[in-house]
């Protein structure tokens, strides 16, 4: 009997339980008018919940939609403030996350909650109520791990593995508890295709064990692969209940916004490339700590008029050589060129000051001070740019307060009060703002890292709508993503970055997913040694 | 001659080695107390009250320990409950303690005080040199090396050390897994405080039996720079304390032979070995990165 077989019936059933309230016997997590408020937000709003046994359910929803309040109602670690929570038919008081684990609830959390400085098998003996001896423990890991196809070696100290691994050994560790509902938090944000592909395996494995699965995801086309039933949560209530394998991406996107998303569009105008702009030439750099990640001879030119993406898994170098484009971290003057001109141990104003704009990842503490207001945010980046906000060296708080009002309106950032303090805005939000900042100059040369990790469909579409007029209109745009839905909605060229080596940017059309994760997992690595070479 | 110095040494690294192993459980869970000095000052004080009030060392070291444990507490109140700066209230912590205990001790200035026993292990006491020397010293000494095993024990080879370290390392997954934070945290700096009141303890009654303002002169600094010295990892917490306390011992010599050594220079020394180490520990990035709490110094506030 083969899986596809089984995979079709459970579908099929879900999509005739739609229509009526879904508990019954199977039912494992019966969760009815949970409702949580925060301060002023109500974050949660009587919501229900069904969760079958042997399901995998999609929980769906921008930011800001609850669902992260949601999940950690169910593994404990928030308390509601309405509600109830039935779990194989009893009603449930979940008090903290030991409790969730004892009644088979286990976590993966979007950001990991590892520990860096201790080994794989004292990080997992923490999540276990009884981890007795660990030298019998490591070995009950390795057997897991090997039997699910996740591979670990217990000895190893977390902060030297890379985030793939660093993932499984969540997974791991959740199997270990032997749970019978799993929830994850944006599993794949983090893998190449190729692994994301072994963890789908893995939970359709689970499935058919009987363990049910709680899947959060931005990524729609995964939700439609490996869902049998998905919720979708808009402002902290249930919007709707849907099969997502008779769904498509587009009608789940709506679902989620409750509008039609607006669709980017790319290929319609052909680009009109002009002149190099920013020139890598052999950029080189040694790892800065042990953690970090070595750039070997990285070559390419962006030219006017163009997206050039760059792929790659997270940690494979590309902080660093962002870092080294912005002037973070000074490299050898050739290796770096704006307009041709050497500027490689030049500060970032000097470059800010010749059409170049940097968003960095890390919205929060790198791209904007999260204690001052948001024109204050402002006058950081763009002193020097002639926007008269810093006259005799006083700030023009009157300028400032009016740009911040333009990028508001033209990015739609939304806002409680009156230029508020960074920290204050929710992570889409504050998202919109630091690109919109760097949008609003015009800038010749636009370097992104990560444009849209974290931010909902409607704001992502919004920005990569921005940064392909923003290349039409004759700027050269660099997108450093882990989004490959993102890459091949938005370049005209992709280049792949692994373990600090660069392979060829190809033009966009003649690139495949398959091929960007096969370089994605190394090849990339000999693709840049060949070139390192010639 | 070499004997009495070893003497010496041993009763000099004695209040460092228990003040510093108590801190360094503290800082592995994540906080940095910098009030150690005031906590042992309040500790030699009470120590030296208790103790000849009632006749009795023991219970001088036991009120010693108290005394430590009460200022932790309203250290470990004020950071943890209400999230004040830690070295702030550490500083603080150092001149509430200093000034409080020359309040308390004002009447026993000059008053002759009690000296702890030494204990004399049997047929072990009488062998030449090696006897006098390991095996007749008071509890507190004893008692130093005991809390320095036991405390290398509990963090590498129990559940709760592996509890406190993880909170030390990376405080909100401890949080996010169930572990109550600041439950683990308050219970590491209360440990803090009681082995700094017992070396404030051991200054009063055993190292110069008798009560002078001040008396701790900058010990708590020393431990607290042993704790880094020693990367914390608890045996080189020994090591640190017998090289500082010999070269402490080294400058009263050398005072009393006459060296030609500026004696400024012979105090400095436990600190520039500090730096030294500082210096040679963060060239192994590696290893600093294990053994150093990540979340040393930096609040917590839980967001339930």
């Amino acid at each position: 009997m083969g899986d596809d077989v089984e995979e079709t019936t459970l579908s099929e059933e879900n999509g005739t339980m739609i229509q009526q309230r879904r508990s019954g016997q199977d039912t494992l997590l019966d969760a009815r008018g949970l409702t949580k408020r925060f301060g002023d937000i109500l974050a949660n709003d009587k919501v229900d919940l069904v969760i079958n046994k042997g399901e995998i359910h999609a929980l769906l929803g921008e930011n800001g939609a609850g669902k992260s309040t949601l999940v950690k109602m169910f593994y404990g670690s928030l308390e509601p403030d309405g509600g109830e929570i039935n779990w194989q038919g009893n009603n449930v008081d979940i008090g903290n996350p030991a409790a969730a684990r004892e009644l088979g609830i286990g976590m993966v959390f979007q950001h990991f909650s590892l520990f860096e400085a201790l080994t794989v098998v004292e990080n997992i003996a923490l999540a276990l109520p009884n981890p007795g001896n660990m030298t019998a423990l490591a070995e009950r890991i390795q057997a897991v791990s090997r039997e699910y196809g996740l591979p670990l070696n217990p000895g190893d100290i977390v902060a030297d593995l890379p985030v793939g691994i660093r993932q499984r050994i969540e997974i791991v560790r959740c199997l270990l508890q032997e749970p019978q509902l799993i929830i994850m938090d944006e599993p794949t944000s983090v893998l190449t295709p190729q692994e994301a592909d072994q963890l789908f395996l893995t939970l359709q494995r689970l499935a058919e064990e009987g363990c049910a699965v709680l899947y959060i995801s931005h990524r729609l086309e995964e939700v439609k692969r490996i869902c049998h039933h998905a919720t979708i949560l808009r402002h902290g209530q249930v919007v709707r209940e849907c099969d997502p394998t008779k769904e498509t991406p587009a009608s789940l996107a709506s679902m989620m916004v409750g509008a039609d998303v607006a669709s980017v569009s790319a290929a319609e105008q052909k680009p009109d490339i002009g002149e190099t702009r920013l020139g890598l030439h052999n950029l080189s750099a040694r790892a800065a700590t042990p953690f970090a990640t070595a750039l070997n001879g990285i070559s390419l030119d962006l030219r006017a008029g163009e997206v050039v993406a760059i792929a790659g898994v997270a940690g494979n170098g590309q902080g660093e050589l962002f870092d080294a484009i912005s002037g973070e971290m000074p490299v050898a003057p050739e290796m770096i060129k704006l307009d041709g001109t050497p500027c490689g141990t030049k500060s970032i104003t000097w470059r800010r000051k010749r059409e170049a704009a940097f968003v960095p990842e890390e919205r929060l503490g790198h791209g904007a001070v999260p204690g001052l207001k948001l024109s204050q945010n402002i006058v950081l980046t763009r002193h020097a740019t002639g926007d008269r906000l810093v006259g005799a060296g006083f700030v023009s708080t009157t300028q400032a307060g009016l740009l911040e009002k333009r990028i508001k309106q033209a990015f739609d950032v939304r806002m409680s009060h009156d230029d508020p303090e960074a920290r204050s805005l929710s992570g889409g939000n504050l998202q919109k703002f630091v690109v919109g900042r760097e949008l609003d100059r015009n800038p010749g040369v636009l370097i992104v890292n990560q444009p849209t990790w974290g931010v909902d469909a409607g704001a992502a579409a919004l920005i990569r709508q921005a940064l392909i007029d923003l290349a039409r209109s004759g700027s050269a745009v660099l997108v450093i993503s882990q989004d490959l839905d993102e890459i091949f909605e938005i370049a005209d060229r992709i280049a792949v970055i692994s373990r600090g080596y660069l392979s060829a940017a190809e033009p966009a059309s003649d690139m495949t997913r398959e091929r960007v994760g096969l370089l994605m997992a190394g090849e990339a690595e000999n693709q840049g040694e060949m070139a390192d070479a010639h | 001659m070499f004997e009495a110095v070893l003497l010496t040494v041993i009763t000099a690294a004695t209040p460092i080695l228990i003040a510093a192993i108590g801190e360094l459980v503290a800082e592995r869970s994540g906080v940095l107390n910098l009030g150690v000095e005031g906590m042992m000052i309040m500790g030699a004080v009470i120590g030296f009250a208790v103790a000849n009030q009632t006749g009795s060392g023991t219970l001088g070291v036991i009120a010693a320990v108290a005394a430590g444990m009460a200022m932790s507490a309203l250290f470990g109140f004020l950071v943890l409950i209400l999230v004040a700066n830690q070295v702030a209230t550490g500083l603080a912590l150092t001149i509430l303690g200093i000034g409080f205990s020359g309040l308390i001790g004002e009447a026993f200035i000059g008053v002759p005080g009690l000296i702890l026993p030494e204990l004399y292990i049997p047929v072990l006491s009488e062998i030449p040199f090696i006897g006098p020397v390991f095996f007749q010293q008071d509890a507190i000494v004893y008692l130093g090396f005991a809390l320095v095993a036991v405390v290398a024990y509990v963090l590498f080879k129990t559940r709760l050390g592996l509890v406190l370290r993880a909170v030390g390392n990376n405080h909100g997954s401890a949080h996010a897994l169930g572990y109550s934070v600041i439950k683990v945290r308050f219970m590491a700096v209360l440990f803090g405080g009681g082995c700094a009141g017992l070396a404030g303890a051991y200054m009063s009654l055993a190292y110069t039996p008798q009560w002078v303002e001040n008396m701790t002169a900058g010990r708590g600094w020393i431990a607290l720079a042993l704790v880094v010295f020693s990367s914390w990892l608890p045996l080189r917490v020994i090591v640190g304390a017998y090289l500082f306390g010999a070269v402490s011992v080294l400058n009263l010599h050398a005072q009393a032979v006459e060296l030609d050594i500026p004696s400024q220079l012979l105090s400095s020394l436990p600190y520039l070995a500090t730096i030294v180490v500082l210096v040679l520990i963060s060239a192994n990035r590696r290893l600093t990165l294990v053994n150093t709490p990540a979340c040393l110094g930096k609040p917590f506030v839980p967001d339930r």
